[in-house]
């Protein structure tokens, strides 16, 4: 097997345990999707053109509160933020790559990708530039492809489930597991405290306002913490 | 249920700024290094926007009518508890559905 080739296996057999989260990540996505109105076609065209699952979640969420599309894109977009530090991170390793390879990795630039890569590269410093491209496209493979099936798959059967099942509380459920691994700092905690005691407070002004205003304090004072803590030494 | 007008309008919009985050320094290999305030910022964006977006939901559910709900509220708080000690989110999902479904069953 040539380098690459090894790379990409490597890659593949990395992400393979993140599957476990995709899998019924997409296909919860697909169910409330469709429950929340959205035909099939539009699921799926939904995943394949935004492809982050977290703001898409989001977007939902917002547009099922009848919030206006610049409050829905202001949320969604700003979950998406932490993808420029990935892009960042990410932009040296592949420098000498042709554009038409960095543009379509950064299309299937995900949390699982990134984290696959960047550790490889951890590990094994020494690749070639075509080794790391081969070992963040053996990630995609791993978690790509499952993604959009599991999303058809949600979106086939979404009407089928009952209320009794009370999946509007899915993604609640399926936030607080994800943003709960985070709280490892102080900083973290501190903002996830006053993004939750702003949005209650605030849960009365209208569109979906109350949400950015608190967000924005949030990321504020996680910010100003991390500052402070650094400076502290 | 989603309004469609508003659908059409955050499809492309929100496909093309998140394939423009995901591009911006890869694809034009930016060397500048981005200011401190801004990395210090994006690190926190994700616990910022999240818990804002379930917390009134979480609290007043819309499917009760906006009254807070046991069930719904427990099953919130063992997802996070259980998150925050496994470190991991398909724990915390599980245990927040089992909390759910086992309340939900008992409670009626």
């Amino acid at each position: 097997m040539t380098p690459v080739r090894k790379a990409f296996v490597r890659g593949l057999i990395a992400a393979l345990p993140m599957t476990i989260v995709v899998g019924p990540f997409a296909l919860l996505f697909g169910v409330v999707a469709t429950e929340a109105g959205l035909n099939l076609f539009e699921t799926m065209l939904f995943s394949i053109s935004v492809f982050a699952g977290a703001s898409q979640f989001a977007a939902l969420q917002t547009m099922q509160e009848n919030a206006p599309a610049l409050v829905v894109l202001a949320t969604s977009l700003a979950v998406n933020l932490r993808m420029v530090m990935y892009s960042v991170t990410l932009a040296p390793h592949f420098g000498s790559l042709p554009l038409r390879s960095r543009a379509l990795m950064a299309y299937f630039l995900v949390d699982q990708s990134f984290a696959t890569t960047v550790a490889e590269i951890d590990r094994r410093p020494e690749m070639t530039a075509m080794e790391k491209r081969a070992v963040f496209f053996g990630a995609v493979v791993a978690v790509a492809p499952l993604w959009f099936l599991a999303c058809l798959v949600g979106g086939m059967i979404g009407k089928a489930i009952p209320p009794e099942y009370a999946l509007d509380f899915a993604l609640p459920i399926t936030f607080l597991a994800m943003v709960a691994p985070m709280l490892r700092s102080v900083p973290h905690l501190a903002a996830a405290g006053v993004s939750i005691l702003l949005s209650l407070l605030l849960a009365g002004l209208p569109w979906g306002t109350g949400l950015l205003i608190a967000a924005g304090c949030a990321m504020a004072t996680g910010a100003v913490l991390d500052r402070w803590i650094e400076a502290r030494g | 249920m989603i309004d469609k007008s508003t659908f059409w309008i955050v499809l492309p919009a929100l496909a093309l700024g998140t394939y423009a985050i995901r591009f911006s320094f890869l694809g034009t290999l930016g060397t500048r290094p981005l200011p401190g305030w801004l990395t210090r910022s994006l690190r926190y964006t994700a616990v910022a926007v999240l818990p804002a977006l379930v917390a009134p939901g979480v609290l007043w559910p819309p499917a009760t009518g906006g009254e807070t709900d046991p069930a719904r509220l427990a099953a919130a708080l063992v997802t996070l508890a259980v998150g925050v000690v496994t470190r991991s989110t398909m724990a915390a999902i599980l245990a927040g559905g089992v909390t759910l479904y086992a309340l939900l069953a008992t409670l009626g």
